[in-house]
């Protein structure tokens, strides 16, 4: 399978429709593994890079999993192709930087992609669409037990499966979610919930800038440890938490839409308004506008059929994704113009927010007037 | 105020992370933070940059001048690695280990998945532990009959264990 057409299309987890998809946007569960006898890629020589590569990638391709898959050498891609993969969530930053002696293997479906020679030799990761953990670990373990049929890999009696940073040793694995809480947000509850996850040792993770805002309200909830406890207890334990924190966010709407529903009619209007009108706008920005609109979305405010346009467009104005749609290389002022007139584009026929009853506070509501502009 | 990662460039970009209730703050060089992926909120490059950032500073107490007699790895490339050269490593630098993984982990045992090429090995291990524990225990009580099934019961294990590698 060609790489463009991987480029083309949309992954599964990209479509949205997963279980609670509209608080969990994506479920991964990632592998590390190790060949024993080959010293780790960080350390290895260019030859024995290969070696590994060579002798992982056949062993991978054979994979049932793997019938309909893209395989791709790490020098065969372009830089810009490694960025949309990056921002796709199939490679890592880490591995977009390889070169000779590295490459990733892709299920048509993008719900499945192995890095070869990462940090590791093998780092595997399932992704899904909502709350799907268990069925991610499911997917990805029954790939790593039909690889290690193959393949011999390091493993210690007492420390399990060996990798080359000591934080992954053990069963190796990083589970995550990321999750979408604007309403934890506005009403500054996100810092409470972040605290108490972590004291059941999980970790809790934004892009903290100078404020406390994460970009685009965007969370990622992963286990720190990965040494002393079964694959199982690790994800049993991720999905109670990920469930409480789904209750606290619903809670946080409903409150939000019953004590201050101007403040929230607000805020959505006027992401509605500068990603309508602007014509220069940052990733950043689209980000943390696009996040409102969803949340619009999700509460009725905006008709439901807007969803895939929305959920798209997180995606779309990623840098390499509008970097890609267009031939000539772009400035990020060039960029930035392009970005705000996609979404222009786009949201063109999205009608302004409405609340589904109307809001309490307001003159009676002329729909007919908003709609029209 | 210099990067974090390389030491020799300024740092310009800052992030805070809370992990396990405390405020963790690394400073990056835009080199480095490019690097290692940290301004993508959800790559798991910040979670182990912060984890390994700590993890080297654990290992400085122990294990100095130890070097990896399968990789060639010493104490110092970990220092500035946080990583490890190879599989052997891990035995290799195991004194200091024990002490950085304590910091790091639930416990220091792994209690997950056993590759199933492994878990028949693995199975007869713990076989052969109990074996031998009844056995002791068979003849600290003098019950010789006992004792000498048991016997059987390991010697056909060792011989099955020597037969599979
Ligand atoms: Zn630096
Ligand atoms: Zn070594």
């Amino acid at each position: 399978m060609p790489i463009h057409t991987i480029l083309s299309t949309s992954g599964e987890w990209l479509r949205g429709d997963g279980p609670q998809s509209h608080i969990v946007v994506s479920s991964r569960v990632r592998l590390a593994r190790n060949l024993n006898g080959f010293p780790f890629p960080g350390h290895a020589k260019k030859t024995e890079r290969v070696s590994v590569l060579e002798c992982i990638k056949p062993a991978v391709e054979s994979l049932p999993e793997m019938a309909d898959a893209h395989s791709v050498y790490s020098q065969d891609l372009s830089a810009l192709e490694k960025q949309v993969l990056v921002e796709r969530h199939l490679i890592s930053r880490e591995h977009a930087a390889k070169g000779l002696g590295s490459a990733v293997v892709m299920n048509k479906k993008q719900t499945l992609s192995i890095m070869i020679n990462e940090e590791d030799h093998l780092r595997m990761q399932a992704i899904r669409s909502g709350l799907q953990l268990k069925s991610a670990f499911k997917l990805i373990d029954k790939v790593d037990s039909e690889l290690g049929d193959k393949l011999d890999f390091a493993f210690h009696n007492q420390y399990g499966f060996l990798t080359a940073c000591p934080t992954n040793v053990g069963t190796g694995m990083r589970a995550s979610a990321m999750m979408h809480l604007p309403a934890l947000v506005l009403s500054e509850q996100v810092n409470q919930v972040i605290q108490a996850v972590n004291k059941v040792g999980l970790a809790v993770r934004g892009l903290y800038g100078e404020g406390t805002e994460a970009m685009g309200n965007l969370f990622q909830i992963s286990n720190q440890t990965t040494l002393g406890e079964k694959e199982e207890e690790i994800i049993t334990r991720l999905n109670k938490v990920i469930e409480q924190i789904i209750l606290h966010e619903n809670n946080a709407r409903a409150t939000l839409q019953q004590k201050k529903p101007v403040t929230l009619l607000d805020n959505i209007g006027r992401a509605y308004g500068i990603l309508r009108y602007s014509h220069s706008m940052a990733s950043k920005e689209a980000l943390n506008l696009l996040s409102y609109l969803k949340l619009g979305v999700d509460l009725g405010f905006f008709p439901e059929e807007c969803r895939m346009q929305v959920d798209e467009l997180f995606i779309e104005t990623q840098p390499a994704h509008l970097q890609k749609s267009t031939a000539q290389k772009l400035q990020a002022e060039e960029r930035d113009a392009l970005r705000a007139s996609i979404i222009r584009g786009r949201l063109e026929k999205l009608p302004a927010p409405a609340p589904k009853s109307a809001a309490p506070q307001e003159p009676p509501a002329k729909p007919d007037d908003k709609a029209k502009d | 105020m210099n990067c974090d990662v390389c030491k020799q460039k300024p740092a310009t970009v800052f992030l805070t992370q809370i992990v396990d209730g405390k405020m963790q703050k690394v400073n990056l060089c835009e080199a480095c933070s490019k690097e290692k992926g940290v301004t993508d909120p959800t790559g798991f490059a910040l979670a182990d940059l912060l984890l390994g950032l700590g993890a080297s500073q654990e290992m400085e107490k122990s294990t100095v001048g130890a070097r990896c007699p399968a990789c060639g790895f010493s104490h110092a490339d970990f220092k500035k690695t946080g990583r490890f050269g190879c599989a052997a490593c891990y035995d290799t630098f195991a004194d200091g280990l024990e002490n950085m993984l304590k910091g790091m982990h639930k416990g220091l045992e792994h209690r997950g998945k056993v590759p199933p090429r492994l878990l028949k090995a693995k199975l007869r291990d713990e076989e052969m532990k109990k074996l031998q524990r009844e056995l002791r225990k068979a003849v600290a009580d003098e019950k010789y009959e006992a004792a000498a099934e048991l016997r059987d019961r390991i010697r056909n294990l060792e011989n099955e264990a020597h037969t599979a590698s």
